[in-house]
Formats: C-alpha cells, sequence, structure tokens
C-alpha cells in the first residue's frame, strides 16, 4: 500500500509540472507587463514593484523566468498582496481552513445523499422511488449552484428568518453558542454545494449499481443463502464504487468551481471569495498563487482518489 | 406506405438510422417535451424581440422596482427598464455563447481525439497525457484568470460585446473538448480494427477518406450526446463567469448578468432575479434531458 502510494504522488509531479507549466504560460502570454498597471497604482510605492520585477526576472529568457518562477512558488515565496498588504502566503493559509471545511463537510453531504438514494434506486430500476430520484437528480444537477444559493436565502433568510446569510468569521460567543452560530450560517453552503455534487454522483452511483447487480458472483452470493442487505452492501456496492471514485475524481474541478460561487454568494471568506476580491481589484500575486492553490487541491484530491482506488480495488494496489 | 395495410411481403426494413433514432428518442417522453420546451425558447427569444418592442435601456422610473404588470410582463429592474426585453436580448446572447462554445469544445475535440485514435505510439501518448492535464486543471479560476488577463486586449481589437463574447466562448470551449477527445479517441480504437475500415483501406482508400468517410461518421452518436451537454455547461459556465461580476459587462445583459444584478434587491424585488434564474434552469434543464434521450436514442447496444 505504501508503495503504491508512494508511485502515485510520483506520478502527480508531471500534472503539477504541467499544470504550472499552463499557469506561466498563460501569464508570459498575456498582453503587455503583468505589472504595468502598477505603476499608475498610488498604492504601490515604485520601489515594491522594481523589487517584483527583479524577483519575477522579467528581462531573462522565457525558461528561465520559468524555471526561477516555479522555484520561488515552491519555496512559498509567493509575493505580497497590494491590496491587504501582507505576504500573499499568510493571507492564502488564512483563508484555506474555512475552504477546505466547506468542501469537506459538502462532499460528505453529497456522499450521505448520493449512496443509499442510488442504491435503492438501482436495486429496483423503474419503480417509482427511482422514477422520482432520477428526476430530481435532474433537476438537482441542472440548478446552478449560485440559483440554488439565492433561492436558499430568499427561503430560509428573507422568508423565514431562521438563518444568517452572510458568513461571519469573527463571532464573539464561546463554547456551544460559538459552534452553534457556526453551524447555523454553515448549513446553507454546505446545502447547496452537497446537493448539487450529490445529484450527479446519485446518477453515477444509480448506473454502477446497475452495471454489477447483475453480474454472475451477485447471483452465486444470493443462492449461498445470504441475506439480501449483505448482497448489497459488501458484494455490490464496494465493486460498484470503483467506477464511481474514477467519476468523483474528474469532477473535482467542477467542485471547487462551485465552492467559489458558494463563497461569493455566502460571503464566506473562503480563497475562492479571496480570488474573486483580487481579480476585481488587480492584485495580480494574490490571483496567481490561489490559482496554484487550487491546482495543488485538485491535484491532492485526485491523489486521494486514487488511493481510495487502490483500496477499493486490491487488483490494482499490489500490481 | 400505407400504415393501414401492411403488406407481409413488403417488411419495414427501410427505416433510415435516423428515423430509427427519432422513434427511440419519442419514447423518452421527458426528452421529448424538452425539445417543445427548448424549442418555446428558443423561438421566442429569436421572433420575441421583433414583436415585443421594449428597448433594453429604456428607462421609466415611474415604475422602478415594478412587480410583473400588464404594461412590463416580467416587471422592471432599479432603473425602471423592462426585464421581459432585457430577458428577450439576453436569451441570445445566452444560448449563442452556448452553442458556439459547444461548437468550438467538439470541434477541438474531435480533432484531437481522431488524431490520438489513428496514430499509435508517442502522439497518442502526449495527445491524452495534455487532455488528462487539462482534466485536472482548476477550471474556473483559470477561466477567471484568462478573462481578467486577456480581456482588455480583445475589447480593443473586436470592440466591447464582440470581444468578450470571443473570449468567453474561446475559452469555456477550450476547457471542454477533453471529454470528446477521448470518446472519439475510444470510438476510433475499436472502429479502426473493424471489417469495414479494413476493406476500406484495401481499396486503397486514404487515411483521411477512411476517417472522414467511414469511421467519423459511425462514431458521431456519443458525439452528439457530449455535445448537447456541452451546450448545458457552457450556459451554466458564462451565467457563471457573468454572475461573479467577470463576464459580459453590465449594459449587456445576458441571463447571468441580470441574475447578478438582481441579487441585491431580494428582499424589494423578486421577480427580477427569479425570471432570469428559472430561465437559466429551465433551459439546462431541457437540454440535459434532450440530451438523455439522445444517449437513449443513439446508443445502438440499447434495445428499446
Amino acid at each position: 500500500m505504501f508503495n503504491y502510494i508512494l508511485r502515485r504522488l510520483l506520478i502527480a509531479l508531471p500534472s503539477l509540472l504541467g499544470i504550472s507549466l499552463v499557469l506561466f504560460t498563460v501569464l508570459a502570454l498575456a498582453p503587455g507587463d503583468p505589472f504595468e498597471d502598477l505603476a499608475n497604482n498610488p498604492n504601490v510605492p515604485a520601489e515594491v514593484r522594481m523589487a517584483l520585477r527583479a524577483q519575477f526576472g522579467l528581462d531573462d529568457p522565457v525558461w528561465q523566468r520559468y524555471l526561477q518562477w516555479l522555484s520561488s512558488m515552491l519555496q512559498g515565496n509567493w509575493g505580497f498582496s497590494f491590496v491587504s498588504r501582507i505576504d500573499v502566503d499568510t493571507l492564502i493559509w488564512q483563508r484555506i481552513p474555512v475552504t477546505i471545511a466547506v468542501i469537506g463537510l459538502s462532499q460528505l453531504l453529497a456522499l450521505l445523499v448520493a449512496l443509499p438514494v442510488g442504491v435503492l434506486a438501482a436495486i429496483k430500476p423503474y419503480s417509482w422511488f427511482d422514477r422520482i430520484a432520477s428526476t430530481l437528480a435532474f433537476v438537482g444537477f441542472s440548478l446552478p449552484t449560485f440559483f440554488t444559493g439565492i433561492l436558499f436565502i430568499l427561503f430560509f433568510s428573507i422568508h423565514l428568518g431562521w438563518l444568517p446569510f452572510v458568513f461571519r468569521a469573527d463571532i464573539s460567543a464561546t463554547g456551544w453558542e460559538w459552534w452553534w452560530e457556526h453551524f447555523k450560517q454553515s448549513i446553507m453552503p454546505i446545502t447547496v454545494l452537497g446537493l448539487f455534487q450529490g445529484a450527479s454522483w446519485m446518477r453515477y452511483v444509480r448506473s454502477a449499481v446497475l452495471d454489477v447487480i447483475r453480474l454472475d458472483y451477485v447471483t452465486t452470493a444470493r443462492s449461498k443463502g445470504l441475506a439480501e442487505r449483505v448482497v448489497v452492501i459488501k458484494h455490490v456496492v464496494r465493486n460498484a464504487l470503483i467506477p464511481v471514485v474514477t467519476l468523483v475524481a474528474l469532477q473535482m474541478p467542477a467542485v471547487f468551481g462551485g465552492a467559489i460561487v458558494t463563497e461569493q454568494i455566502f460571503r464566506i471568506p473562503g480563497i475562492g471569495s479571496l480570488l474573486i476580491d483580487a481579480i476585481l481589484r488587480n492584485d495580480t500575486p494574490v490571483i496567481m498563487a490561489v490559482t496554484f492553490v487550487f491546482s495543488c487541491l485538485v491535484i491532492f484530491f485526485n491523489l486521494v482518489a486514487d488511493v481510495l482506488y487502490g483500496w477499493l480495488d486490491p487488483r490494482i494496489s499490489y500490481r | 406506405m400505407n400504415p393501414a395495410a401492411p403488406s407481409l411481403s413488403k417488411p419495414t426494413t427501410s427505416v433510415s438510422p435516423w428515423a430509427e433514432a427519432w422513434r427511440r428518442f419519442k419514447r423518452h417522453r421527458l426528452a421529448y417535451w424538452s425539445l417543445w420546451v427548448l424549442g418555446a425558447l428558443v423561438l421566442a427569444v429569436l421572433v420575441g424581440p421583433l414583436f415585443y418592442k421594449v428597448g433594453i435601456n429604456d428607462i421609466d422610473f415611474k415604475a422602478r422596482l415594478a412587480s410583473p404588470t400588464a404594461g412590463h410582463l416580467m416587471g422592471t429592474d432599479d432603473l425602471g427598464r423592462d426585464i421581459l426585453a432585457r430577458m428577450l436580448y439576453g436569451g441570445r446572447i445566452s444560448l449563442s455563447v452556448g452553442l458556439a462554445a459547444m461548437l468550438m469544445a467538439v470541434t477541438v475535440g474531435v480533432v484531437i481525439g481522431s488524431i490520438a485514435g489513428m496514430s499509435r505510439g508517442w502522439v497518442d501518448s502526449v495527445l491524452m497525457w495534455v487532455t488528462d492535464l487539462f482534466l485536472s486543471l482548476p477550471q474556473l479560476p483559470l477561466l477567471l484568470l484568462l478573462i481578467f488577463l486577456f480581456r482588455d486586449k480583445l475589447k480593443s481589437i473586436f470592440g466591447l460585446e464582440l470581444g468578450i463574447f470571443i473570449l468567453i466562448v474561446m475559452v469555456i470551449g477550450g476547457f471542454r473538448w477533453m471529454p470528446v477527445a477521448r470518446l472519439v479517441r475510444a470510438q476510433f480504437f475499436s472502429l479502426r480494427e473493424k471489417e469495414f475500415v479494413e476493406a476500406a483501406r484495401a481499396l486503397g482508400a486514404s487515411v483521411p477518406r477512411q476517417v472522414v468517410r467511414h469511421i467519423l461518421p459511425n462514431s458521431l452518436g456519443p458525439v452528439i450526446v457530449a455535445g448537447t451537454i456541452d451546450v448545458a455547461a457552457a450556459i451554466i459556465a458564462e451565467s457563471t463567469l457573468s454572475f461573479l461580476g467577470l463576464g459580459f459587462p453590465p449594459d449587456i445583459p445576458t441571463w447571468g448578468r441580470i441574475l447578478y444584478d438582481g441579487r441585491d434587491y431580494m428582499d424589494m424585488a423578486v421577480h427580477w432575479a427569479m425570471f432570469p434564474g428559472m430561465a437559466i434552469f429551465i433551459t439546462v434543464l431541457s437540454i440535459n434531458f434532450i440530451g438523455d434521450g439522445l444517449r437513449d436514442a443513439l446508443d445502438p447496444r440499447r434495445v428499446l
């Protein structure tokens, strides 16, 4: 298992390099000097601009610039935010826990919805439950997250007044009260993101279970006299999850896209809203760094999916 | 042929593949009705402005934030501009962005998938590595980054509206070709070993002719399905960009942009955000259903 994880890590390295290459190419192809508009920005002292120019080595040959950029990114030297006037890495480390918590919890919710509903729908295909669940799944992933978010705010915050619609990071309460406040303000973002993901996962789970449930070994398990529950959970679901994990890993970039939108709607102080703010204020170092962090997160979650894959499918892990 | 008197000597074997696909498609009730809904929407957006002659920027200060009435069927926004007129205009942009981005994604995907599918060895490996790389890129952050970097340049070349249109279509299309490329490559791998392609090869057909005349038409089914779903995805992507305030500028109303503007007035004028949101939702839902119906209709393995 350890060897497998190590091998996956080594495979992830070229993709990280590739992504950094794409990012750098985008920057290099961008019209004009990326720091040109700083000259007109009164917030930025001239010496900061010169230091940045020197740090990014804008006059060197392209490959040298790429290597320098990469090494400074890897050393955590991500520059200085023009707007917040602190180091970019400090800024990102402040914001990242919220993003990870929201994404993680919403994925958990998606899993808790998609797995049972998908399996139940596939066990009795074309039953009423299956029809209703499949139609709702279609509705679920056709509703864009920004619209669901608005509907939720309209109903639960404005109409019923149950939940706060602005996420506050500075809650003064302590102890249980603190947890309760955080729980209340996290419900809507997590539900919006989780239901959107859950809807498309439910369809993956359903079709994967449908593929597996007709196989001979399932009939064998039944004819051995195993209880239906055991057959489904131990024999069907585990094997059906193998293709699902692959599809979920492919969806990871979309999950982060959804997280950016959700953070923006509910004003959650995560790296997604940091990115939007930075773009609206032309804060170039922050934009580059956040995009890079998102890439790393996508690769990290792909790695997690690979490890899960190895655990679910022993044929792969020890090859 | 007279359907009332079917003759046994002349069985109806001459059904073309497209007629057969249409028959299968009609069996998917939701897809069939979605086709009508989408058709009505497209027609409204295309023909509507010809009959509904209210300007998108006509300001009516007497009716600011008005709820839907006979005068303004979808109400007005904070400047008293008619939302129905803006919705019809915005629908044209949203739908054409969806179509154009899909065409771009399918074209790139088919070209890359065909090259990878016909060539063995390192060309295939490199192309698939690039495809996998693009699949693991964080798309929305990169979309935002590209728009941030290239917006002003294209604006100055093509003008405001067209420049943003080209940029958004290129960027969305450029990030959605990967599934098509993979599908086409997989189809090519199985089709190029089939007997009819071998026969064409034996008759001396060149590689481009084998691809264009024999292999590509037979791998079109999954591409059509993927293309349909890409339209929905591109519409969502465009609305997301507009919703984040980074798509079309405020004076060009797309559905996402109207929703973004109406968001701050939700407690006073619910209709403002609700109509564009519903329009996006209904369009995307019906396109997704149509894609599902096409999958049933074009999958030759499925017996319906």
